[in-house]
């Protein structure tokens, strides 16, 4: 399937807080604009692929949008991996289309945790609330004390990518927050939930984006004007909750990447820029390890020197990822990597063939890996 | 104001009162021999329905530590800061807890033993670095 699927439309709403849309009517925005960047009708699409909202579920969500949109789509619903959802669930519009069970799928996602409930982000973990145990970002701590305590990993380590990631997210005009980052002070940022600081973390957001998939046929039929191809994906799901995790600092990352490099017929050397899924920056240490840009418990060194900065070796989250453009789970950094592909971005890495891309829900829970390129 | 105080099920009960009279208890499969918390009706490695309440020794050791400068509860506000563990038992199962000495330094490996703990009239399962 190498090459043979590509990305043919990109579109998403603002982002940051958009009071009083809801995920329906920011889902159907982010197809409005995906589908006029494709250059296609409405008609021509029989497969609506939809991330459940975080923020608030409901039953059936997938056909409250196909409805939405007047739409009766051949496969059509939710899938919830969090934000591994959106790679998934565009590998598996690649597998139904080849299965010949579609032709034409849309990949959405719209959340609100800005204006709606963060309780999703913010919740006590069962009966160990009573041990003071709460928040999606307690766990990101454990694993990032780990790691700190495993191999020596600095602060200043950490810093080095969200100092790179905010500088990146600043020329961004789409980008919720412009605001550059030194490292100094990334240092001075206060603790949160220590080691986690608050520049470790990324923004909640409002917002919705989508994507076309189809063949690269198909795309030529359509007139499609700057398809992209998808060169590989994998999956891997961790699935523990972090206590029980048999090693803290390991995730099915690693499989993931292993099963999508495998397809794609390449290797992390031949990575020219990177979207890793930016929630706190122990996840984009963790990542770079698991996908072999460098060995497990050599990210803090590897990161330094701005190699993951635009001009350095491998620059990561070009558009400003989680921790800048938007809190958004993933899909942002699907369409930054479509347009470094095309050559369209603001931050666009020169020559750039090929980028890959990390998403991942939970703390580490879930991951899924794309390769585009050339 | 309330206390976030674990809520039993039938699964669980037995853990809490265990704690209450001051053991802390895991289950061992009577099929293949795993151990693990927290509670669950089947053994997560042989998917038997057969396992035994099993008395720990309350020793063990820190996997890793946060500690919390923001309060996601009211009833932690003034605790702040304050810190939540994960500690390994010696017999394997593992846990989340607070360190009741942390002015002894907590740190990765380091041994621990258990100290049951009241909280609102409930007993907890504390540890102290040793």
């Amino acid at each position: 399937m190498r090459g043979k699927y590509v990305i043919a439309g990109i579109g998403h709403t603002k982002f940051g807080r958009l009071p009083g849309r809801g995920t329906v009517s920011l889902n159907v925005e982010a197809c409005r604009n995906a589908l006029a960047d494709a250059g296609i009708e409405k008609s021509v699409v029989d497969a609506l692929f939809v991330k459940v909202p975080t923020s608030r579920y409901s039953s059936m969500y997938g056909q409250t949008l196909s409805e939405a949109m007047a739409m009766q789509p051949k496969v059509g619903g939710v899938w919830d991996q969090g934000g591994a959802t959106n790679i998934s669930m565009i590998s598996f519009a690649c597998m139904a289309i080849d299965a010949g069970q579609c032709d034409v799928a849309i990949v959405s996602l719209a959340d609100d945790p800005k204006t709606g409930t963060r309780q999703a982000y913010e919740k006590a973990w069962g009966d160990d609330a009573a041990y003071g145990w709460f928040s999606v970002a307690a766990g990101y701590g454990l694993t990032m004390q780990r790691h700190m305590a495993e191999y020596g990993t600095k602060p200043e380590q950490f810093g080095e990518i969200a100092v790179a990631v905010r500088n990146h997210g600043a020329t961004n005009p789409h980008a919720a927050l412009r605001v550059p980052l030194t490292l100094d002070k990334y240092m001075e940022s206060p603790f949160i939930i220590e080691p986690l600081k608050r520049d470790d973390i990324c923004l909640v957001s409002d917002g919705a984006a989508a994507v076309v998939v189809m063949s690269e046929t198909r795309a030529r039929e359509l007139g499609v004007k700057a398809p992209v191809r998808i060169l590989g994906f994998g999956q891997g799901q961790t699935s523990y909750d972090v206590p029980l995790r048999p090693v803290l600092t390991e995730t099915m990352a690693k499989v993931s990447a292993q099963t999508a490099f495998k397809m794609a017929g390449l290797a992390p050397k031949d990575i020219d820029v990177a979207q890793i899924y930016d929630c706190y920056t122990i996840a984009v240490m963790m990542t770079l390890e698991d996908y072999g840009f460098c060995r497990k418990g050599e990210g803090g060194h590897w990161v330094e020197g701005g190699r993951v900065a635009v001009g350095g070796e491998l620059p990561i989250n070009t558009s400003g990822g989680l921790l800048s453009e938007t809190g958004m789970p993933g899909l942002q950094l699907v369409m930054e990597g479509v347009r470094q592909m095309r050559g369209t971005s603001v931050n666009q890495v020169k020559g750039a063939e090929t980028c890959v891309v990390s998403n991942q829900g939970g703390i580490m829970t879930t991951h899924s890996t794309l390769i585009l390129g050339h | 104001m309330s206390f976030p105080l674990p809520e039993p099920t039938p699964l669980s009960q037995p853990y809490w009162d265990s704690l209450k009279q001051g053991r802390l208890t895991f289950q061992r499969c009577r099929k293949c021999n795993n151990a693990w918390l927290p509670p669950r009706a089947e053994c997560p490695e042989c998917l038997a329905a057969e396992w035994d309440w099993t008395a720990a020794s309350g020793k063990g050791r820190v996997v890793s530590w946060v500690i919390y400068h923001h309060a996601y509860h009211e009833a932690f506000k003034e605790r702040l800061p304050y810190n939540v563990a994960l500690v390994e038992l010696d017999e394997g199962p593992r846990l989340i807890t607070n360190i009741v000495n942390p002015e002894m330094g907590i740190a990765a490996e380091r041994p621990v033993i258990l100290k049951i703990e009241d909280e609102h009239g409930v007993a907890l399962a504390r540890f102290a670095l040793i």
